[in-house]
């Protein structure tokens, strides 16, 4: 679905990808891993268009998304959905405008279709009822699930999620979790989630892309991942805070440090 | 050599903004004269840059009528010239005084929120979520808001020229006992019509600088809480100083 080759970033001297190539397939959940900065985020801004590459090429659907302009970006992303770390809705908009949004700037449908598609998305996350609510009166979870609906609203072939679970309680991210699964089964999107929560990613991907200061260190089924003898990929999994990804950021001895300065 | 690459650099700098900021508008501009257009978003921000301000200028421009007369009458009244009154009123507040505080009181009001609006927007994520949704954001955010402006700027303009004459009718006429009669006729008889279409086309020139600069350095404020209250400020003193300016090269071009 969306093919990832020789993709390579830096901003300044930190690279936050190096000769980056790595596959999406279709109706599959792929989640790509990584701690803050190893430029999980960076990528997907760049899957979306929202970021150019130094150099490397994403394909999707036989075009190359880096070297699209303004119009045809635009063609493409409206098969594309998003939703966003802090969900992105807008705030001087209560719910049901916000999910009617992309359908009144898209389409020509009548009021009372519109009513009925956002009757439909609302019930798929569960929250059928908070049409007149505004965003600030939900709480986090609900903002997401709102931002989810949003982003479903002209059936996307692929939805990207930036950090689902992330700032949400357990059972919040459980719910988020379902509806990924949910949507990738009953509707076969293709679904791209970055996340750094590893216990989610276990829950619903197909595929785990583990990716480490720019570098790809490991990319197979959950399983594969969870026994992979990969120092960094175990240090990953098992959280641990000091292994071949060090604790501290200088390699300089510390007793050294303190005596010498 | 420091010295001279600092410099070097900031000139650099100021000169890529201005740049950026240039194209910004043209940018903007442009997506607002091709369809489709988005008169509701237009009607709304005329709404808030517009309607919301009325009580503001009214006010200001009530009591800058009032104070006017109170000073032009203890000034004129040295040389025995109290009937003409009404003329140095009304010609200060209609080719100086209306369109200038009337903008600087729209700058405060409008424009602060306008450059906090968008920088919200930004931390929020609700452009590149604009972008997601195949939505051009400068088209749906920037060009409303300067359209909006470009009206707004002229009516409110008016509005003040009209309530600034009438403090002034309350003070001179009312409370200071000048003829009516001679406050009228002098200020009729002074005003030209030269001299309300300058205020108009000043009023204009500070409706585009209002929403060009605070749009532009919303759209640009680092995407954190003091990148946006930085934004809101450098917004507010940047257009209140282009606006004395541009009022000064405006008014030199005009005479």
């Amino acid at each position: 679905m969306i093919r990832v080759e020789n993709l390579n970033n830096r901003f300044g001297h930190i690279v936050t990808a190096n000769n980056v190539s790595c596959h999406f397939e279709e109706k599959k959940v792929t989640v790509l891993l990584g701690g803050s900065g190893s430029g999980k985020s960076t990528l997907l801004k760049e899957m979306v268009g929202l970021g150019r590459p130094d150099s490397g090429s994403i394909m999707f659907e036989g075009k190359d998304i880096t070297r699209l302009n303004r119009k045809e970006l635009y063609e493409l992303r409206k098969k594309m959905g998003m939703l966003f770390q802090g969900s992105a809705l807008f705030n001087s908009l209560n719910i049901f405008e916000n999910i009617a949004f992309p359908l009144r700037e898209h389409t020509n449908l009548s009021d009372s279709v519109i009513k009925t598609i956002i009757k439909i998305k609302l019930e798929m996350v569960g929250l059928r009822g908070v049409e007149h609510m505004m965003p600030s009166q939900l709480s986090g979870g609900m903002t997401k699930r709102v931002g989810l609906a949003r982003a479903i609203v002209l059936d996307p072939k692929v939805v990207f999620y930036d950090e689902p679970t992330s700032g949400l309680d357990p059972i919040a991210s459980g719910v988020i979790d379902k509806l990924i699964l949910d949507l990738n089964k009953k509707l076969g999107v293709t679904s791209i989630v970055v996340s750094h929560d590893i216990e989610s990613a276990f829950r619903i991907a197909d595929k785990i892309i583990i990716l480490f200061y720019g570098n790809l260190i490991a990319e197979g089924t959950p399983e594969e991942i969870k026994n992979s003898a990969d120092p960094k990929v175990r240090q990953f999994v098992e959280g641990s805070p000091d292994g071949p990804i060090p604790f501290t950021l200088t390699d300089k001895d510390f007793i050294e440090d303190i005596l010498i300065g | 050599m420091e010295a001279i690459a600092t410099l070097g650099r900031g000139t650099l700098n100021t000169v890529q903004v201005l740049g950026r900021s240039a194209l910004f508008m043209l940018y903007a501009l442009y997506a607002a004269i091709i369809p489709p257009y988005r008169f509701s978003r237009v009607l709304k921000e005329i709404e808030f840059i517009g309607a919301k301000s009325f009580l503001i200028i009214l006010v200001t421009s009530l009591f800058t009528g009032m104070v006017l007369a109170l000073q032009g009458y203890y000034t004129l009244s040295k040389f025995g010239a109290q009937g003409v009154l009404g003329s140095a009123v009304a010609l200060s507040i209609i080719r100086e005084l209306g369109p200038v505080l009337c903008a600087l009181m729209v700058t405060g009001r409008a424009g602060s929120a306008i450059t906090a609006e968008i920088g919200i927007m930004k931390i929020t994520d609700q452009v590149p979520a604009l972008e997601m949704m195949a939505i051009e954001p400068i088209k749906f955010i920037v060009s409303p808001k300067i359209v909006a402006a470009l009206i707004s700027l002229p009516l409110l303009t008016a509005f003040f020229d009209l309530v600034g004459i009438v403090g002034g009718y309350l003070v001179g006429v009312l409370m200071l006992g000048v003829n009516e009669g001679s406050f009228f006729g002098e200020m009729i008889r002074a005003t030209e019509f030269s001299d309300i279409y300058g205020g108009i086309i000043k009023s204009l020139a500070f409706g585009f600088l209002i929403a060009w600069i605070s749009c532009f350095i919303g759209y640009n404020a680092k995407a954190t809480t003091e990148g946006v209250s930085s934004a809101t400020t450098n917004a507010v003193v940047i257009t209140s100083l282009s606006i004395l300016v541009i009022d000064y090269v405006i008014t030199s071009v005009l005479l």
